[in-house]
């Protein structure tokens, strides 16, 4: 075979191969996407209806939402969907989405349930890439510490109490992974200074 | 035949411990049995399917171009199982997440296709991709046990996201975890397990 030939039969092959994936692929994504929105809009529903735990609400929740702009306080990238929790169309909790970008790896994302009293009713974690088995006791899957927020608010915590025990605040940390604590307090307290500056936005 | 590839995989040439190949997925994962076993069966999965694809088209592949077409090939499969488990179930897609993608960087599953699948026929492919992945696996799942044990004085730690929640009472809490030694659940820890592993089987060789 000359030298023509043989280039000739590589990037034939190639291609063809790319095309038998490209195409295997472009069915796999079709059919799997429906089903894993599907998921993900089943997996928020359960994750709102959990947060929300104890509050007495009536509306749609995963339809009813506001879009919020990339803003300092919660330190978003794009347009984020915020919830309402309504009762009898009066206003009962918002759900707001921030970002910890100051984590050990990665950005944290952060989801705060906050009573219209600007008590936070709970906090999740939705997304995380920090170190596993060190890091990642704040996930609620590994551990209780998200739950420390509980019924906390500005108002009733003094700004020390923000704080991790090492930094002479209330919040445990572990030894070795101080630096992801630290940033998701600093986030969920700028979610609540952000729901208290933006309060208009939401009584619409 | 068969045998062979059973002793090759589980010993002779095992993919962790003497091929010493797709170290890094090995190392940053096995914090954990639950982990290790995950990621050992999709490695297991994917090495199958890499390797009976790429078997019957052996004689078509051109000697200079294989790797960038054996890469394609097993980029698309995983990505095909990534796909297809996160459509099918969420709850064990949370719990493998970043490591289905991970298993295209295992140089174990490009390894095994460039030295075996490309020489031999489909069936034994089969084979040597299962037996191999199963290799591996085990030592994942040592792996896993000791650095759980000492880093975290638990065993079965999270193993109710691989197998439902009503399984969570399997999770053996052994002493409690601040008392761990945070080296063994950090990677230079898994180093250190692996090295006493290798010095295991090696003493284990040398004795026979």
């Amino acid at each position: 075979m000359s030298e023509y030939k043989v280039i000739l039969k590589t990037i034939s092959i190639i291609s063809l191969l790319g095309l038998i994936f490209a195409v295997s692929l472009s069915i796999t994504f079709e059919k799997s996407n429906p089903l894993i929105e599907q998921n993900k809009i089943e997996f928020k529903t359960k994750l709102l209806n959990e947060i929300l735990d104890g509050i007495d609400y009536d509306n749609d929740l995963v339809n009813t939402y506001i879009s919020v702009k990339p803003n300092e306080l919660l330190k978003n990238k794009t347009k984020t969907n915020a919830y309402l929790a309504k009762k009898n169309n009066i206003l009962q909790a918002v759900l707001i989405e921030s970002i910890a970008p100051d984590g050990y790896s990665g950005d944290i994302t952060i989801l705060t349930a906050i009573k219209s009293n600007d008590e936070i009713i709970g906090s999740r974690i939705i997304d995380h890439k920090e170190t596993p088995g060190l890091g990642d006791y704040i996930d609620q899957k590994k551990s209780t510490w998200i739950f420390n927020f509980n019924g906390m608010s500005l108002n009733n915590r003094a700004d020390p109490d923000w704080r991790v025990k090492k930094d002479q605040g209330t919040f445990d940390y572990k030894a070795g992974a101080t630096i992801t604590p630290r940033a998701v307090i600093n986030s969920v307290k700028n979610t609540l200074l952000f729901y208290k500056e933006n309060k208009e936005l939401f009584n619409d | 035949m068969i045998k062979e590839q059973i002793k090759d995989g589980l010993w002779k040439q095992n993919a962790g411990l003497v091929q010493l190949l797709g170290l890094c997925p090995t190392l940053a994962v096995t914090v954990n049995i639950t982990n290790g076993v995950a990621l050992g069966v999709a490695t297991i999965f994917v090495m199958m399917l890499s390797n009976i694809s790429i078997s019957p088209i052996r004689n078509y592949v051109p000697e200079s171009a294989r790797v960038p077409i054996f890469i394609l090939v097993i980029a698309g499969l995983v990505t095909i199982v990534d796909l297809s488990i996160n459509a099918l179930s969420k709850p064990l897609y949370d719990a493998l997440g970043i490591f289905i993608p991970l298993i295209v960087t295992n140089c174990i599953v490009l390894a095994r296709v460039e030295a075996f699948a490309s020489k031999n026929s489909t069936l034994p492919s089969l084979y040597d991709g299962f037996f191999m992945g199963l290799g591996l696996t085990f030592v994942l799942i040592i792996l896993g046990a000791v650095r759980e044990i000492v880093g975290n004085g638990t065993l079965f730690q999270n193993v109710h996201f691989l197998i439902g929640d009503k399984y969570e009472f399997l999770t053996i809490q052994l002493f409690d975890s601040s008392d761990g030694f945070l080296l063994a659940a950090l990677p230079p820890g898994a180093f250190i397990a692996l090295s006493a592993l290798i010095l295991f089987l090696n003493l284990v060789n040398q004795k026979r």
